[in-house]
């Protein structure tokens, strides 16, 4: 079975502790608990996808904190990443 | 709990014993480098500082270098200087005598010049050598540690495994008397609030804040977005997708006790307990600052497997990616990523880089150290004039 992991339970973002496919579904700890998600892309280990649908401007959240916001409507199962999310922090090109 | 190791006379304790040519400036390396052929056995310390640099920029060299000096892995120390710098080998070899050791330092020009310069280095160093293989190993506690911890090429691996597991090892080094230097100022960017919580005092509180604002107002003022430099191309491909997510994960590798003070990069804390140490989270910087600050040994979780190491203070690379530890074991000295299988708890992990940590304080070499991976890199803050 593939796995991931959840960080915290107010996380909208799951981490892949291997690689897969699309249609995959993956068994999703999160601290005692498992839950299943069938992601929709082809993503590698160590990235991220979503638990839920993250819209456009809605902060992406791991670890229980904010780690940056969808710059794009982002689908259940899809990649979170560099591609449509966007760092609060240390923006010198918005300032 | 008892380590072994070489008891300087200022108390402190050593967990390496080198005998180090330390140049003060840059222009000085060429006769160090020349002593170190000579003598291959010393502990060859050269950099790019040293001069032509203004105010604070000028002042934190200057600190880094003595701090090295001092450092107790280093048990004695021939300072070489050109005599034109603004940090000069008379300065340095003043500071670093403070600790008692061994110093002397040496004046290219006022020798006249390179060759009667290496004759009377080489009469230094031949004492030195001998007087240092000398001394021996006593047992001490993990109280004399000052352990620096340092993450470097991350990936969602490090935040997961291998900064928590060492986050263990740090509070174990506190709750025994120890003192842990971690820092990496843009990797606390987005996490700060969670590490404040943990301030000893308002004083530091405010110092933890000044520093991260600091650090995110020179990324605002270079008019780029820090995503590309931190988290770098490398973070990126393993998984890490912005420096929020980069520092909630790094800054579990200091792991959950009172942060007693911020310290300046490369100075030396004054009392025991958890530290922070501002500087940058780019590898040769952040070991160098770590050597500077006093740390002996340095622990090093990586997700990629960086193969950097420290020259002053060895470094136990640990890593939670179990691509990594099959694929860069060579570089690689404890292997946590039965976290990520699923297969050891934190506390497990934590205990094998703990038993680690007493093997390399005792004297076994670490990878790096095997390899001889290291630099001197001092975080440079201003123009060169």
């Amino acid at each position: 079975m593939k796995k991931a992991i959840v960080m915290d339970s107010k996380d909208n973002v799951a981490t892949l502790l291997t690689d897969v496919d699309a249609n995959d579904v993956v068994q999703v700890m999160m601290g005692d608990k498992t839950t299943e998600t069938k992601v929709q892309e082809k993503i590698q280990f160590g990235h991220k996808f979503a638990m839920e649908t993250i819209t456009k401007g809605q902060h992406v959240v791991k670890y229980g904190e904010v780690i940056g916001q969808a710059t794009q409507d982002i689908g259940e199962g899809q990649h979170v990443h560099v591609h449509n999310v966007e760092s609060l922090r240390g923006r010198g090109d918005l300032a | 709990m008892t380590l072994s190791g070489y008891v300087r006379p200022d108390g402190s304790v050593g967990f390496r014993n080198h005998v180090a040519i330390l140049s003060s400036v840059g222009c000085a390396n060429d006769v160090a480098i020349r002593l170190g052929r000579m003598y291959p056995n010393a502990l060859l310390l050269t950099h790019r500082q040293g001069c032509a640099q203004l105010g604070n920029d000028k002042e934190q060299s200057a600190r880094t270098l003595t701090g090295i000096g001092k450092n107790p892995n280093i048990a004695a120390v021939l300072v070489i200087g050109m005599g034109c710098e603004s940090i000069t080998a008379e300065y340095l070899a003043e500071e670093i005598s403070k600790t008692k050791k061994m110093v002397e330092f040496l004046v290219v020009l006022e020798e006249g010049g390179l060759m009667t310069a290496l004759p009377k280095g080489a009469r230094f160093l031949d004492q030195m050598i001998s007087d240092a293989s000398q001394m021996t190993r006593v047992p001490c506690g993990l109280d004399a540690l000052t352990l620096g911890v340092k993450c470097g090429l991350t990936d969602t691996t490090s935040g997961i495994a291998s900064n928590p597991a060492i986050g263990v090892v740090a509070d174990r080094v506190i709750e025994s008397g120890g003192t842990v230097v971690f820092g990496e100022t843009p990797e606390v960017i987005g996490a700060e609030h969670i590490l404040a919580q943990r301030a000893a005092t308002p004083e530091v509180k405010r110092d933890l804040y000044r520093v991260v604002n600091e650090c995110e107002e020179r990324v605002k003022a270079s008019g780029m977005d820090i995503r590309g430099a931190n988290p770098a191309p490398g973070n990126i491909a393993g998984g890490i997708t912005t420096i929020e997510e980069k520092s909630l994960g790094a800054i579990k590798k200091g792991g959950g006790k009172t942060l007693q003070g911020v310290l300046g990069y490369g100075e030396i804390p004054k009392g025991k307990g958890l530290y922070f140490m501002d500087g940058p989270g780019r590898t040769p910087e952040a070991l160098t600052g770590l050597s500077g600050a006093g740390a002996q040994i340095i622990i090093f979780p990586t997700g990629g497997g960086s193969p950097a190491g420290s020259l002053i203070s060895p470094v136990i690379k640990v890593t939670g990616n179990p691509r990594t530890a099959e694929r860069l074991k060579d570089h690689i000295d404890i292997d946590v990523s039965r976290i990520i299988k699923g297969e050891s708890t934190l506390e497990e992990a934590g205990e094998s880089v703990f038993q680690e940590l007493l093997n390399v304080a005792s004297g076994k070499a670490t990878r790096s150290e095997r390899l001889g991976y290291g630099m001197i890199s001092i975080w440079n803050i201003g123009p060169h004039m």
